[in-house]
């Protein structure tokens, strides 16, 4: 367990390597790069020069010294990068957290009904379904959600908000101002839970199959137990724990569905944070972001990983 | 004829009539063959200045109608003409990537699967890191550094996404290695190069060739999501930086859905195309995995 927890913080002090290197190897002027496309006066310029002409040795001791320290400006924003993280943190739990849980209990539902009668009807419709929705881009589905059922088309009355997290001018403290930001999740989290519950139905499907031709289940229906106890008691628990893993494993695949579903919905979390940042492009934004992506798809995979060895007893030795 | 060819080709006289008995394979290359034609043929059928903005003939997202069977776009271009040379540039894109993905993805995983020690370990420990860290994120940071252009896409797509072969192709690799017939070679004194490029490369050949088309597919995906962002050639119509410009000149508030749907209509086939060809190669060539 201990060289699990060891092996992530490496690789995630090899992240932060990468994230500094990454920026110097760039051909061409630096300075150029961090303005590009902005009027700075000379005073920042000045500064900027100066921090990039010390020694690279002595930069990078001090962005390892602390990559989160306070000091560090957005050269759009003008404000430390990690405390516009800090504010766009919460909106994205709220949205990946809702899309998460509800995507993973209807995604294990189709994926038992499926997997359990594999070629029946009920598999051939919903692994169809299920293809189709992983071979979307899920921009393009929130796109076309935003023109049915925000702008209208088809004959179909817009009655959702086109974007953002509350109306403008609305209490959020208020129930009546949950109620608001309610109404403007209903489209990004109906896009992200039909995106992920489609990864998530295929890989419970699989892990089904594989657990059906285990030999227990054959003693279990010799003990003359009726196919659904066979299955709710026996196969079904087996099949979770692959799944629940893979679930806290694609955590990576998560965070592309949030960095492009928030843009369209001007949704105000990281991701759409990753867009503005994109757009400038903000170097030192765009570092702080990357690097807090990979600390929280790490720590996803070291909790996975964990939770394998504590519900699996095979793997630990 | 020697033997090794003969076997080769009776090996591909079999995968062949595997495949044209899987229907949803066999509907996946019908699918693929209509694109593919479309790409190649777009050049020579649509003069270039159907999609050039300054000899638009139809008006401002006008919607579809006889002569623009698509609509047009913001800059009065046929939707319909635009999608067909997208079609030539995202498959150029998905191709290319894919190629420099599972090259790298294959030689990583033979060699990490090949060499054992200090060697076999860092490269190992490479794709380890690659498989964790999140693919958008670290697409975007090198996308940005190097610069937005297709070729430029290419490559930030196939260095980002090779370690999932790396990993397959270093699994079957392993298995390999402790077979006899590779044992008798090292007897024999081969070396590493001809163990790994006589004996390991054609036994995990049809397992790349299954992972091959998977990759495609994802690839395109990959190519769709960085143009959306604004990270491709802004000036090459590819199926993401159409659906980027729906996006940013509006068309999504003012309800053009001809737009957005046939770009998304387009990746959604050609993925689920790659896809149905890539699981059944997979189920013919390695029955045990497929399910």
């Amino acid at each position: 367990m201990a060289s699990r927890v060891l092996r992530a913080i490496v690789t995630l002090v090899f992240v932060v390597i990468f994230n500094f290197f990454l920026f110097r190897m760039l051909p061409g002027d630096p300075i150029g790069l961090y303005t590009r496309g902005r009027n700075q006066d000379a005073e920042q310029l000045l500064e900027l020069r100066r921090a990039l002409n010390k020694p690279l040795l002595e930069q990078f001791l001090t962005y390892m010294r602390n990559p989160f320290d306070q000091a560090i400006d957005s050269t759009r924003f003008s404000r430390p990068v990690w405390e516009m993280i800090g504010e766009r943190v919460w909106p994205t739990i709220l949205l990946l957290g809702t899309a998460i849980l509800v995507a993973s209990i209807v995604g294990i539902w189709i994926g038992i009904r499926a997997g359990w009668k594999p070629g029946g009807r009920f598999d051939r419709m919903s692994t169809g379904a299920t293809l189709m929705l992983y071979s979307m881009p899920e921009f393009w589905l929130g796109m076309m959600l935003l023109i049915v059922f925000s702008v209208g088309a088809f004959g179909i009355p817009g009655i959702f908000p086109v974007g953002g997290m509350s109306t403008p001018g609305v209490d959020t403290s208020t129930p009546i101002g949950w109620l608001n930001v309610l109404w403007h999740l209903v489209l990004p989290c109906t896009t992200l839970i039909l995106i992920y519950l489609a990864d998530y139905a295929l890989v419970m499907r699989a892990s089904l199959i594989d657990e059906r031709k285990q030999e227990y289940l054959t003693l279990a229906r010799a003990k003359g137990l009726r196919d659904a106890v066979v299955r709710k008691r026996h196969a079904v628990p087996n099949a979770l724990l692959p799944t629940i893993t893979l679930i806290f494993l694609s955590l990576g695949f998560v965070v592309t569905g949030a960095i492009t579903v928030e843009t369209v919905f001007s949704w105000p979390g990281l991701g759409l944070l990753t867009y503005e940042a994109l757009r400038g492009p903000d170097i030192p934004l765009l570092q702080a972001i990357f690097l807090m992506f990979s600390i929280a798809v790490i720590v996803a995979n070291l909790i996975a990983e964990l939770l394998y060895v504590v519900f699996d007893p095979r793997v630990r030795s | 004829m020697s033997v090794t060819s003969q076997r080769r080709r009776m090996a591909f006289a079999r995968f062949s009539t595997g495949f044209r008995h899987d229907r949803a394979g066999m509907a996946g290359l019908a699918i693929l063959a209509v694109f593919v034609a479309t790409a190649i043929l777009a050049p020579i059928l649509i003069p270039e200045s159907a999609i050039d903005v300054t000899k638009a003939t139809g008006g401002r997202l006008d919607s579809p109608s006889w002569s623009y069977p698509l609509g047009t776009d913001e800059s009065g271009r046929s939707m319909l003409l635009l999608l067909a040379w997208g079609t030539r540039i995202s498959l150029t894109v998905g191709l290319a990537a894919t190629v420099i993905s599972v090259v790298i993805g294959t030689l990583f995983g033979i060699m990490a699967g090949h060499f054992r020690g200090f060697g076999g370990h860092a490269l190992v420990g490479v794709t380890d890191w690659f498989l964790v860290i999140p693919f958008l994120p670290l697409a975007i940071v090198l996308a940005t550094v190097l610069g937005p252009s297709t070729m430029n896409l290419i490559i930030v797509i196939g260095i980002t996404s090779w370690a999932g072969t790396a990993r397959l192709i270093r699994a079957q690799t392993l298995s390999i290695e402790g077979r006899p017939y590779l044992e008798r070679s090292r007897a024999l004194g081969a070396g590493n190069w001809h163990q790994m490029t006589r004996h390991v490369l054609p036994n995990v050949f049809p397992l790349v060739l299954a992972n091959t088309t998977l990759t495609v597919a994802i690839v395109i995906l990959s190519e769709t999501t960085l143009s959306f962002l604004g990270l491709g050639d802004p000036l090459a119509p590819s199926w993401g930086s159409l659906l980027d410009r729906a996006f940013s000149s509006g068309a999504v508030s003012s309800g053009a859905w001809w737009y957005v749907l046939p770009p998304g209509i387009c990746v959604v086939l050609v993925v689920l195309a790659f896809t149905l060809v890539g699981r059944a190669t997979e189920r013919i060539v390695d029955p045990g995995r497929a399910s």
